[in-house]
């Protein structure tokens, strides 16, 4: 683990630390003091970290009897005023969907962490992969809203660690960090910034009187959440629900909660998109060619874009920092007007998909496939950018 | 991009490949202050079989955190040199234990033999630092860190109550450095 003390020494806290070790940093840094989880590879050293840590901080570290345990111990605490995360990989991702939709339908804010290995099923346990992008969209059934992060740094690990917690208790939602055994298990140079350089979000308490609490307001996208035990009595159910949180079968109340469910999000959309965009520093006129990919797979893209402006080509990088909601708006600009987009990614093409759907119909896009559970070299995609067609 | 360097240890789960590499990273990014991404073969090939750690040392950002036109490659084992030594630029430094790599492989690199396990075996009596004295040789025969940092990161890494024992691995590490590039 991390020796703490040695970057202290120096006035500033410099650490080399695994993507995994950062993402534990990052929700003590966020005020995260519960975690429940069921340690998986690639993404046991988070619970490692955590269970040493977040009893020296007051909190708690559970470990469950299995995934599904976990999730639903997260939610619990969350319920309970305590902001609370779990983490896991495919496996155990897949058995926490029912708990995920119920956290989105009864709004408990909280944070999941998948670290994705290779295949279905229990696949290849040390193999990255990028496979798990559509099931943090639609790993739980019917409509629901989702908040996905994906780093492509340890440095952003922690960083996003932080604003996946901000925007669970901003928005009254879970919010999933999604990472690739690469930059998991990478240790890389972190300079841990100081608390006041950046924001902790605290979700809205309720005021007023305790009799008059409503959870589930509709006149508001995000009502204030009273811990559990505070005197506030309210329901929690997964069934829909009218304002108070107790169960409902009247369209007009199903309809209301349904679309408000997704309408916060939609209109917050501005507030938790973000993305990276390169162009080459002598760019002139519009791009010929579009480099999008995420997490680990980025890396060696930006590197290949590079390469490719040593020769000449006039090659642009796009890069979702939050996936979901998809970066439909600042997708569609970057691309417009662009001859071919190229999308490498550790999967059959979900992130091809998608960009498919925002791009202009005369752009073409390439994918570059790769599910041997070995990274996508820079190699591999500047030869697709030199590629004469 | 240019000033970026590639550095592989490579050798069998055991001998402390993959600390070698920690303590190397650490040494450049926490007292070098320069950046630096360290990464591994993690499997069930990391115990028993060919192990790598891999380092990425820049004063720039680095990208792509993996080596693919290596620098500097230390090879403990003939398995892991058979293995790893493709991706050795021209111009690189292949560092071998001639007690365990009898067959090295031919091409436009240099190559410096270093009785590590020997040294750490006979010198310092005890084998198990093979790492830190492989780390020494390293560094003494690229420069890849100074000798002040990764003095330091070998100092915050061990356990407590061996540090003047890795200390003097790292000297004889250092010094088998000194002796070769004397020649």
């Amino acid at each position: 683990m991390t020796p703490r003390a040695e970057g202290e020494k120096k006035g500033r806290d410099v650490r080399l630390m695994q993507g995994n070790e950062a993402c534990a940093e990052g929700a003590l840094a966020a005020g995260c003091r519960f975690f429940a989880g069921y340690p998986i590879t690639p993404s046991s050293e988070i619970a490692e970290v955590l269970s040493l840590y977040l009893p020296r901080v007051g909190g708690n570290f559970i470990q469950m009897e299995d995934e599904i345990a976990s999730i639903a111990a997260v939610i619990g605490a969350s319920i309970a005023g305590v902001k609370s995360m779990t983490a896991t990989s495919g496996p155990g991702f897949s058995l926490k969907q029912e708990n995920i939709g119920f956290a989105c339908m009864a709004e408990i804010p909280c944070v999941i962490i998948d670290v994705m290995r290779s295949g279905p099923s229990t696949g290849h346990p040390t193999g990255p992969s990028q496979a798990d992008l559509m099931q943090t969209r639609w790993g739980t059934h019917g409509d629901h809203p989702m908040i996905v992060l994906v780093p492509s740094s340890v440095r952003e690990v922690f960083s996003e660690t932080i604003r996946a917690f901000n925007l669970a208790e901003r928005f009254r939602t879970p919010v999933i960090l999604l990472m690739d055994e690469i930059l998991a298990h990478m240790r890389e140079k972190v300079v841990i910034p100081d608390p006041a350089e950046y924001s902790v979000v605290d979700r809205l308490s309720p005021g007023g009187p305790k009799d008059k609490y409503l959870p589930y307001a509709n006149d508001r996208d995000v009502s204030p959440l009273a811990a559990f035990g505070e005197g506030y009595r309210f329901h929690i159910t997964g069934l829909y629900h009218d304002e108070t949180g107790f169960p409902t079968g009247l369209p007009e109340q199903v309809r209301c909660q349904a679309e408000r469910l997704i309408g916060k999000i939609e209109r917050g959309a501005e507030e938790i998109r973000n993305v990276e965009q390169i162009v080459p520093e002598d760019q002139q006129g519009s791009l010929d060619t579009v480099v999008v990919a995420f997490g680990s797979t980025a890396r060696a893209a930006n590197h290949a874009v590079k390469e490719a402006w040593q020769r000449g080509k006039n090659v642009g990088f796009f890069r979702p920092v939050t996936i979901w909601p998809f970066p439909i708006r600042e997708l569609g600009e970057f691309c417009r007007g662009v001859r071919r987009i190229i999308v490498p990614e550790l999967s059959f093409g979900q992130l091809a998909g998608e960009v498919r759907k925002w791009i202009e119909p005369s752009s073409r896009l390439v994918p570059l496939n790769r599910v041997d559970a070995l990274p996508i070299s820079p190699e591999e995609i500047l030869d697709r950018i030199l590629e004469v067609d | 991009m240019s000033n970026r360097v590639e550095v592989r240890f490579s050798g069998s789960g055991g001998q402390g490949i993959i600390l070698a590499g920690v303590i190397l990273a650490e040494a450049a990014a926490i007292y070098d202050d320069k950046n630096a991404v360290q990464s591994q073969s993690y499997g069930p090939e990391a115990r028993g079989g060919a192990s790598k750690a891999e380092v990425i040392i820049s004063e720039g950002e680095i990208d792509y955190p993996k080596a693919t036109n290596i620098d500097i490659l230390l090879a403990l084992t003939q398995v892991s040199c058979d293995k790893y030594s493709s991706d050795l630029k021209p111009g690189g430094i292949l560092i071998v234990d001639p007690q365990e790599v009898k067959k090295v492989p031919k091409g436009e690199f240099t190559v410096y033999s270093v009785p590590i396990f020997q040294v750490a075996g006979e010198k310092i009596g005890r084998r198990i630092v093979g790492n830190i004295v492989a780390l020494g040789a390293v560094v003494g025969l690229t420069g890849v860190v100074s000798r002040k940092a990764i003095e330091e990161a070998v100092l915050s890494r061990v356990p407590r109550g061996t540090e003047e024992l890795n200390l003097k691995a790292l000297q004889a590490g250092l010094e088998e450095a000194e002796r070769l590039k004397a020649k």
